[in-house]
């Protein structure tokens, strides 16, 4: 990679972090919005401690899993709508005459969805733990859990900006929103695997891969160090990540041949 | 004086005045009065307070203070009878991209408790006559402006109304469908008595359409009258001429000078507005003969509304709009 | 002049009323949304935290599947009037409620009108929600009256918060007020028994769903269900009182979009 080609990559990244901090509008909800349910499955659901079989007594760093998750999913929608914005109004053919092209475009767009990623992890933590959540794995579990949680965020990501390229409007993007709702509401979100008693939703959330991500959050959280739970979290991740950008990629070349 | 008849079928204002919070005076003490059948045109730059008095007059914002009477009733005290005697096409066509031309249609004459039957037959006399009836059944997402304007303008007719307002109508329409809905509204006019209260940017359209005008500048009336009242007020018509030779030039500017004040020129003619009205055209013509002045081409222009909006506001209406400063420098010399 | 009022509202209403009916069920984007939330809800709650129902003290009579049902009917009740102020905000937003405005003689017609289609919007979605939860094999204990008064509670939850969301909508005018609808409404929805019982809640959730009126609801309406009426009359109570503060609530925001303009 050449430095001018690196230099535009950062550029871009910095134009697409600081719009995501200029939206207050993105940045509250995607933080707030996670931890009210937390604060409120929390106290809901405190009882399903109580089940045999459930891994831990503190329901809340069983739930904390899932603000992580949550926070990703708005990820989509901000990295997605921010791009469908660009080609409605034209922004990305401006972009489409500089060198840039495929990936490195890309990354650079999800530049505002990284650090935002960083922000809701580092907050959903800290706000976990203040609230007494265990955190098994310690203080080096942190760095791991947050690193996980960025990395869903982005792969998470790419799946905005294949629908903003492959649709053009942020309409469809939003859209999206409740495909995901489902992918995270058919897991297992609020008990674990083995305790999801009805069949057919067990079979669903036993090959949902949102499942796997929550259980590799939850291994730092509970257990402490599960290297088994953690690859196949950041497996999926990077699996997730990989199949996005190449969707995204190829809907970028198709569309920057049509206009 | 107004009778009984005509005041029921017109429009009083008095004193009328809207100010908006943390925003200007919009409109700044309004009197004027509209009589049944009477096309009146309220022409004005942008940001004057057309808009704003309309959407007063049709009780869709109450006055400041001040008070109006349309269709005899009071805009404040009865907005009810209000709304069932008037129709409005406000400045954006309000339309849902998601229903047809006929679904509209249907819905306003539900909407104003038209009978079942009528609804239907009512509906689809308008979008005939305002040339939809072919595109009744498609979405109005996809219809262009001008449709989308005519639309408009049939919805606003759905109940029969007595008086018509009209903001901006024909803003953003072709030639060909601007003079189509000038005679339409002409026509419901003269034909059905309807009062219609209309605003413009355009001075071909109020003097074409209008049987009085008033102009508005913000937010005050500066003149009301007919065209030619105004015209006439104002006086003055301006000949323009332009010499066969590019040498006569400077001699013909000094032959036309003897007739009036320079009121700017072309890039080859001239032009003069005539000290003494339209009846020097033969001095002028005969003065540049006896000269030996060949004449290229030679035309005179009547005062226009534009003549009078400068002369009342110090601006030419052409870029008026609120923006710009008071005194903005004008091309062409102020009359007397 | 009262009879010809009352006919112009209802004209007005009626009017409104086809109109958001019909972009609600021709337009999917409107339609799927609001037929598919209350759903996963459903089957998200009921189906993936079964196991809850298991939970030593935990002593419905009828089983997790019709608990979780009395909550999702409840909350789609509301969230179909949310969805509708979503409608009439963006209405205002473009204009088109000016176009009500201009034509109704009474104006009330016009909330009427709004709340009449998220009537009818929270129906269609009642309808698939219980098919689903019938041939999921819920238990159904009440008798055929205390099923009736289940869905005339959720009928109130509905208009209450119609009215709540037109109230919104008139005076903020704009598709921003969407978030102001909605947030206040998911709240009080879940700072309630949602998951268990009230009994089987302890600290601040105990506390705050104790004294939220959304609790009295829940309770009375999993008692219908159950065929074990309890707090019915205050249940009832409470939804009737809602919904007339916040038709006051409407009614003034109907007040403020008239002096707006
Ligand atoms: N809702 C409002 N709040 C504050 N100010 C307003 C509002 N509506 C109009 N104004 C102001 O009142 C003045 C008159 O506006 P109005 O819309 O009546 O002008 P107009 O003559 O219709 O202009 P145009 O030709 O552009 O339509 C303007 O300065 C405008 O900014
Ligand atoms: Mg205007």
């Amino acid at each position: 990679m050449s430095s001018s080609l690196g230099n535009q990559v950062g550029q871009l990244a910095r134009r697409s972090i600081l719009r995501t901090l200029r939206q207050p509008a993105q940045i509250v909800p995607a933080i707030v919005f996670p931890l009210f349910l937390l604060a409120v499955n929390t106290g809901g659901l405190k009882e399903a401690t109580n089940l045999p079989g459930f891994p831990t007594d503190s329901y809340l760093t069983f739930i904390l899993a899932v603000p992580f998750i949550q926070g990703a999913l708005f990820s989509v929608m901000n990295s997605g709508t921010d791009l469908a914005r660009d080609i409605e109004t034209g922004f990305l053919n401006r972009l489409a005459l500089t060198p840039l092209r495929g990936a490195a475009l890309l990354s650079g767009l999800l530049a505002g969805a990284f650090v935002l990623g960083v922000v809701q992890a580092a907050a959903y933590l800290a706000v976990g733990l203040i609230a007494g959540a265990e955190l098994a794995a310690g203080p080096a579990g942190a760095l791991v859990l947050v690193l996980l949680s960025v990395a869903i965020t982005v792969a998470f990501g790419t799946i905005g900006l294949f629908a903003a390229l492959r649709f053009g409007s942020g309409e469809a993007v939003q859209g999206l929103f409740p495909v995901f709702f489902v992918f995270l509401f058919l897991s297992a979100m609020t008990l674990p695997l083995d305790l999801l008693t009805t069949d057919w939703f067990h079979a669903i959330a036993s090959v949902n891969p949102v499942t796997y991500l929550l259980e590799a959050i939850r291994s730092l959280l509970i257990e402490g160090w599960n290297l088994g739970d953690l690859a196949l979290g950041f497996g999926i991740a990077a699996a997730i990540g990989a199949l996005g950008m190449l969707a995204a990629s190829s809907a970028l070349k198709s569309r920057l041949v049509r206009t | 004086m107004t009778t009984e008849t005509q005041r029921s079928g017109g429009i009083e204002v008095e004193s009328l005045v809207r100010e908006f919070k943390n925003g200007p005076r919009a409109v700044d003490g309004i009197d004027l009065e509209v009589a049944r059948g009477e096309i009146y045109g309220f022409l004005g730059p942008n940001g004057a307070g057309k808009s704003t008095t309309v959407l007063m007059l049709t009780t869709l914002l109450p006055p400041t203070s001040g008070s109006a009477r349309v269709g005899g009733f009071d805009v404040v005290e009865q907005g009810p009878q209000v709304r069932a005697s008037i129709g409005a096409a406000l400045q954006e066509a309000a339309l849902d991209p998601l229903l047809t031309g006929r679904e509209h249609m249907r819905l306003q004459t539900a909407l104003h408790g038209l009978g079942k039957a009528e609804r239907e037959s009512r509906g689809n006399e308008l979008l005939e006559r305002v040339g939809l009836a072919h595109a009744a059944d498609r979405k109005v997402g996809g219809y262009s402006g001008g449709m989308k304007r005519r639309l408009d303008l049939a919805l606003a007719l759905a109940h029969r109304p007595r008086i018509l307002f009209l903001d901006e109508p024909t803003t953003g329409l072709d030639i060909q469908s601007r003079t189509a809905l000038w005679e339409e509204v002409a026509r419901l006019a003269a034909e059905d008595g309807v009062t219609v209260f209309l605003t413009t940017q355009y001075l071909e359209e109020a003097d074409a359409l209008a049987n009085r005008v008033g102009i508005i500048d913000h937010g005050h009336l500066v003149a009301e009258g007919t065209p030619a009242e105004l015209k006439a007020e104002i006086g003055r018509p301006t000949v323009e001429a332009a010499p066969r030779e590019e040498g006569d030039r400077e001699r013909m500017t000094a032959v036309l000078g003897r007739f009036g004040q320079g009121a700017g020129s072309s890039p080859r003619g001239v032009a003069v507005r005539l000290d003494g009205g339209e009846s020097q055209l033969a001095e002028v013509v005969r003065a540049l003969d006896a000269e030996g002045i060949a004449i290229e081409h030679l035309q005179l222009h009547a005062p226009s509304l534009d003549d009078v909006f400068l002369a009342k506001t110090g601006r030419s209406l052409e870029g008026a709009a609120e923006e710009e400063p008071a005194d903005a420098e004008t091309e062409t010399a102020a009359p007397a | 002049m009262s009879e010809q009022r009352t006919a112009g509202v209802r004209a007005v209403a009626r009017g409104v009323a086809w109109r958001s009916i019909h972009n609600f069920l021709t337009n999917p984007a409107f339609l799927v949304p609001s037929l598919l939330f209350p759903l996963f809800f459903f089957v998200s709650f009921a189906g993936g935290l079964a196991a809850i129902g298991e939970v030593p003290g935990f002593d419905f009579p009828s089983g997790y599947t019709a608990f979780q049902f009395v909550f999702v009917l409840l909350q789609s009740a509301a969230f179909g009037g949310v969805f509708t102020g979503f409608a009439m905000a963006r209405d205002f937003e473009s204009g088109f409620g000016r176009r009500y405005m201009l034509a109704a003689s009474h104006r009330s017609g016009i909330v009427l009108g709004y709340a009449l289609a998220a009537l009818f919007r929270a129906f269609v979605t009642w309808t698939v929600l219980s098919a689903v939860a019938v041939v999921a094999g819920m238990e159904i204990a009440g008798s055929g009256g205390e099923i009736v008064a289940l869905y005339a509670l959720a009928v109130l939850v509905n208009v209450a918060a119609t009215m709540w969301a037109a109230g919104v909508a008139l005076r903020v005018r704009s598709i921003q007020g969407g978030p102001l609808m909605q947030f206040p409404t998911f709240l009080v929805l879940f700072l309630a028994p949602v998951y268990v019982p009230l009994d089987l809640l302890s600290g601040w959730i105990h506390t705050i769903a104790s004294i939220n009126p959304v609790t009295a609801l829940l309770e009375a309406g999993r008692g219908f269900i159950s065929g074990d009426p309890v707090l019915a009359a205050a249940a009832f109570a409470i939804g009737l009182t809602l919904s007339l503060l916040f038709a006051a609530w409407a009614r003034g925001g109907l007040r403020s979009a008239e002096a707006a303009g």
